[in-house]
C-alpha cells in the first residue's frame, strides 16, 4: 500500500514557443507511468493518423481542439503525477507570446518553476522574461531545462554556456546560490528527463525528476506574524453547541493557538483565541494552510473580509499603497481607473490613482510615467482604496502581499496585485547583455 | 533568511528539539483545507450556490466536505441531481439516505420527464448521459441558483485539465475556454452578471486515487456498487452493462452472472462495471493504484465517442 502521508509539490513550466514543452510534460508524465493504457492508446492513434512513427507526446497534453488544430498549447492546464516520495501538481503553462498572462497564473501558487530553453537556441529575451516575472511572483526554485541536448551532440561547452548564462541572470534577479538547477535534457528521447542518460556522462547532477522528488518544499510560512481572513462566519445554536459562533478561514501565515492574543482589522478590537474548532476536534495549534474555524473570547462584532492577526505585529490597516501589477486584460489601465480590488477574503472598492512606471521586459528596466498599461504589461502603480485593507508586503508574504483587480461593470479580473515596490528591485538589475544571436522572438503585445 | 530550509528531514536530538515542532500538512490535508476554503468562499459570496450530488464517490465526497466546511452549522446549500431515470436501485437508496442524514433539501432535476412532456427525445442508442445538460441548466435557472459545485477533476480528462476552479458559465450554461479568468494564488473571483452563473469544483486538484485515499481516511461511506459483487451482466462495446430493464440486454447480448463493480456512477446504459474482486477499500486502492485504465475510459462510453468529446459536452454546458 503506498503511504499518504507524502508531500505536495506545486510547480509551474514556461518556455518559448518550440521549446519542446508539451513533449517535456508529456514525457514526465509518461515516465512516471502517470498515463493509462486508455491515453496511450488514444495518442498511439492519433500519432499514427498524423503519419508519425514514433507516439508524439504532446498529444498528452494539449487538450483542446483548437490546440491540436494549430499545435500550439493557449491555456493553463494542470497535470497530476505522484512518485513513492511525492505528490506533483504541475501548472503547464503556455509560451506563446500573447498568452503570457497565464505564467502570471501558473505561477501564482508554484513552488518551483521548470524553464524550458532549446539548446540549439540558447537563453531568449523571453526566458529572461520569464524569469523575471518568476522572481516577481516569488517563485522560490528554478529549474532550466536545456533541452533538444541531442540536437547539439550532446555537447558539454553548448550546455555549460547556457547554464552560466541562464545562473547569472537569476543570480541578478535575487535567486541564492542553489535555488537554480540547469539540466541537460532531451524531452523527445528522455535523456535526464525520468531516466539518466547515457550520452552525458560529463552531467553528474540529478534527472529532472529526481530534482523534484527531492527538492525541499517551501514550507508555509509557519514561523510569521499570523494572519487570518475571515471568510464566514458559522453560527449554530443546538443542545451540543449553544450559542456557536466561529469564525472561519483558512491560516494564511504564521501558527494560531487557544490563547493567543489577537487584533481584528479594520476594527482594531482586541480578544484572545478560546479555540481552534475543527469538525475532527480541537487544535493545539493551527498553522500556515490549514482551514479552521477560530472561537474567540469576547462577543466582538466580525464579519467576512475582516483580518485576524497576532496583537504583537499587526499590519497597519492603510487606504492607500504602492503596488505591482500584471495587467492581464485586453483593456488597457489608465491612471485614475475605478476598480475592485480582491485582497484575503475582503472586495473594496479602488482607484488606480497613479501609474508610475512600466517594466520593460527587453531590457528590465522601468520606463517612467507611461500612459496606459497593455495586456502582458507589468507596472507599477498607486492603488487607492475606499476602505482602508490591512495589507503586507508581498515581498514578505505572498498569501497576504497579493490582490486581484477586477473590473466592476462586467466582473473579469484585470490584474494580479503584488502589494510594495518588487518591480524597483527588479528594475535596479539593470540592462542586460545584447540579445543571444539567432533570438528573433519579440515579446510583448 | 536563506531558501534552503529543510525542515521536512531535519532530525534535531532530543536535546535540540524545539519547544514546538513543525507538522506540515500531507498532501491529502492540503487537498482538504483547499476544498474547505473553496466552499467557504462560495458560501461568502454568492447568493444560491447548490451541490451536484449524484450518490456517485466523488459528489459524496463533495458534500463530506462541505459537512467539514460549515461545521456545527448544517451545510447552508440544498443539493441537485440531474436524475437520468437509468439509476442502479442501490445508488438511489444511498442518495437518499444520504440527504436524510444530514438533514439537506434535494432538488431532482428529472430526465424522464423532459422526455414525458416532449422537451427532450429519447436517443437511438437509448444512452441518457448527453440529455442531462437540459434539465441541468433549467433547474439551474427556474432555482436561480448561482453557484454550482461539481465533483469534476481535472485528472479526468484533457478538456478538464484547462478548467478553472470557479468556471463561469453565460446565461446558455456554456463554458468558453477563452472567456475563463486567470485564476491566481488562492483568491477566487466569483463575479458574474444576471443570469450567468459559476461552476464551482473544489476537488480540481485531486486525483482519482487522492479521493479513494481519502475515503478510506475519512472513513466515508459509498453505494455498495463500488465493491466487487455478483451481478447479471453482458458485454457491449467492450463494456460490461448490468442487464436491467433500461439497458438491455438485446437479443444478440447474451448475459452472465460475473463478479465487478463500479468505478463512476452515472447511465446504466453507458457506464460499464469492471471486472473486479476488490471487495473493500483497500483492495480497491489497490487496484486503482495498478490499473492501467483512466477511470472514464474504462467506464464511460460517451467520452469515448470522439477526441473532442468532453470539449464539446462542456461548450454545451454540461458538467
Amino acid at each position: 500500500m503506498a503511504d499518504t502521508t507524502q508531500d505536495l509539490l506545486r510547480l509551474a513550466t514556461a518556455g518559448s514557443v518550440d521549446d519542446g514543452k508539451s513533449t517535456l510534460v508529456g514525457r514526465l508524465l509518461y515516465d512516471t507511468k502517470s498515463v493509462l493504457a486508455d491515453t496511450l492508446d488514444a495518442v498511439h492513434r492519433a500519432s499514427v493518423d498524423k503519419g508519425l512513427s514514433t507516439p508524439d507526446l504532446s498529444l498528452l497534453v494539449d487538450g483542446l481542439r483548437s490546440e491540436r488544430e494549430q499545435g500550439i498549447t493557449i491555456d493553463v492546464a494542470y497535470r497530476y503525477f505522484a512518485t513513492p516520495k511525492r505528490s506533483f501538481v504541475l501548472a503547464d503553462t503556455p509560451g506563446h507570446v500573447q498568452y503570457t498572462r497565464n505564467t502570471v497564473t501558473g505561477a501564482s501558487t508554484a513552488q518551483l518553476a521548470v524553464l524550458l530553453v532549446d539548446a540549439r537556441k540558447g537563453v531568449l529575451e523571453q526566458t529572461r522574461r520569464h524569469a523575471a516575472v518568476l522572481a516577481l511572483l516569488g517563485v522560490p526554485r528554478l529549474v532550466l531545462a536545456v533541452n533538444k541536448v541531442d540536437l547539439v551532440a550532446y555537447d558539454e561547452a553548448t550546455f555549460e554556456v547556457i547554464a552560466k548564462e541562464f545562473t547569472d541572470h537569476a543570480t541578478a534577479l535575487g535567486y541564492p546560490l542553489g535555488s537554480v538547477l540547469s539540466i541537460p535534457v532531451s524531452a523527445l528521447v528522455g535523456d535526464n528527463v525520468v531516466e539518466r542518460s547515457a550520452h552525458t556522462p560529463w552531467y553528474v547532477g540529478p534527472t529532472l525528476l529526481e530534482h523534484l522528488e527531492n527538492v525541499p518544499v517551501e514550507p508555509d510560512p509557519h514561523d510569521a506574524p499570523l494572519r487570518f481572513p475571515v471568510q464566514y462566519v458559522i453560527r449554530t445554536n443546538t443542545a451540543e453547541h449553544t450559542d456557536y459562533r466561529g469564525y472561519a478561514g483558512q491560516v494564511a501565515a504564521g501558527t494560531v493557538r487557544p490563547g493567543d492574543e489577537v487584533v481584528v482589522l479594520p476594527s482594531g478590537l482586541r480578544t484572545t483565541v478560546a479555540r481552534v474548532d475543527t469538525p475532527d476536534g480541537e487544535l493545539a495549534e493551527a498553522e500556515a494552510g490549514r482551514s479552521v474555524t477560530l472561537v474567540l473570547a469576547d462577543d466582538i462584532d466580525i464579519s467576512r473580509g475582516d483580518l485576524i492577526a497576532v496583537a504583537t505585529a499587526p499590519p497597519l490597516p492603510v487606504d492607500e499603497f504602492e503596488a505591482t501589477v500584471a495587467w492581464l486584460s485586453d483593456k488597457p489601465l489608465r491612471p485614475g481607473a475605478r476598480v475592485l480590488v480582491k485582497h484575503g477574503a475582503r472586495t473594496v472598492q479602488a482607484a488606480v490613482s497613479e501609474l508610475n512606471a512600466r517594466f520593460d521586459e527587453q531590457k528590465l528596466t522601468a520606463v517612467p510615467d507611461p500612459e496606459s498599461l497593455n495586456l502582458n504589461e507589468i507596472g507599477r502603480v498607486l492603488v487607492r482604496v475606499a476602505e482602508p485593507l490591512p495589507v503586507d508586503d508581498y515581498a514578505v508574504n505572498r498569501r497576504t502581499g497579493a490582490f486581484l483587480v477586477i473590473d466592476a461593470a462586467d466582473g473579469s479580473t484585470l490584474a494580479a496585485g503584488l502589494v510594495g515596490a518588487g518591480l524597483q528591485a527588479l528594475a535596479s538589475t539593470g540592462p542586460t547583455d545584447a540579445s543571444t544571436a539567432g533570438d528573433l522572438v519579440s515579446p510583448g503585445p | 533568511m536563506t531558501l534552503n530550509t529543510d525542515n521536512d528531514h531535519a532530525a534535531p536530538r532530543p536535546d535540540e528539539r524545539p519547544q514546538r515542532t513543525h507538522h506540515p500538512l500531507d498532501a491529502l490535508a492540503r487537498l482538504e483545507s483547499e476544498a474547505i476554503h473553496i466552499f467557504r468562499e462560495v458560501a461568502g459570496e454568492f447568493d444560491r450556490p447548490v451541490i451536484l450530488f449524484s450518490g456517485g464517490k466523488d459528489s459524496t465526497v463533495l458534500l463530506h466536505l462541505a459537512v467539514k466546511a460549515f461545521w456545527p452549522a448544517p451545510v447552508p446549500f440544498p443539493l441537485l441531481h440531474v436524475d437520468t431515470g437509468h439509476n442502479l436501485d442501490e445508488v438511489i437508496e444511498f442518495r437518499d439516505r444520504t440527504v436524510e442524514r444530514y438533514g439537506l433539501r434535494l432538488v431532482v432535476a428529472s430526465v424522464q420527464d423532459f422526455i414525458d412532456d416532449g422537451r427532450l427525445e429519447e436517443r437511438p442508442d437509448g444512452t441518457r448521459n448527453p440529455l442531462q445538460t437540459v434539465p441541468l441548466l433549467d433547474a439551474i435557472t427556474t432555482n436561480k441558483f448561482d453557484a454550482v459545485f461539481g465533483g469534476g477533476r481535472r485528472d479526468e480528462e484533457r478538456a478538464r485539465a484547462k478548467e478553472r476552479i470557479f468556471s463561469l458559465r453565460n446565461s446558455f450554461g456554456q463554458w468558453e475556454p477563452r472567456r475563463q479568468r486567470p485564476e491566481l494564488w488562492n483568491l477566487y473571483n466569483g463575479r458574474h452578471r444576471a443570469g450567468e452563473h459559476v461552476r464551482v469544483f473544489p476537488l480540481s486538484n485531486w486525483t482519482e486515487l487522492d479521493v479513494w485515499r481519502y475515503i478510506k481516511r475519512e472513513a466515508i461511506e459509498l453505494p455498495s456498487i463500488y465493491f466487487a459483487h455478483t451481478r447479471e451482466v453482458f458485454q457491449r462495446d467492450g463494456m460490461w452493462l448490468t442487464a436491467g430493464p433500461w439497458f438491455g440486454p438485446r437479443a444478440d447480448e447474451p448475459t452472465e452472472e460475473l463478479t465487478v463493480r463500479y468505478r463512476t456512477v452515472g447511465d446504466g446504459s453507458c457506464t460499464g462495471a469492471v471486472l473486479s474482486e476488490a471487495a473493500d477499500l483497500d483492495e480497491v486502492i489497490a487496484e486503482v493504484s495498478a490499473s492501467r485504465l483512466t477511470e472514464r475510459g474504462a467506464t464511460r462510453a460517451d467520452d469515448r465517442l470522439s477526441e473532442a468529446a468532453m470539449e464539446d459536452r462542456k461548450r454545451e454546458g454540461y458538467f
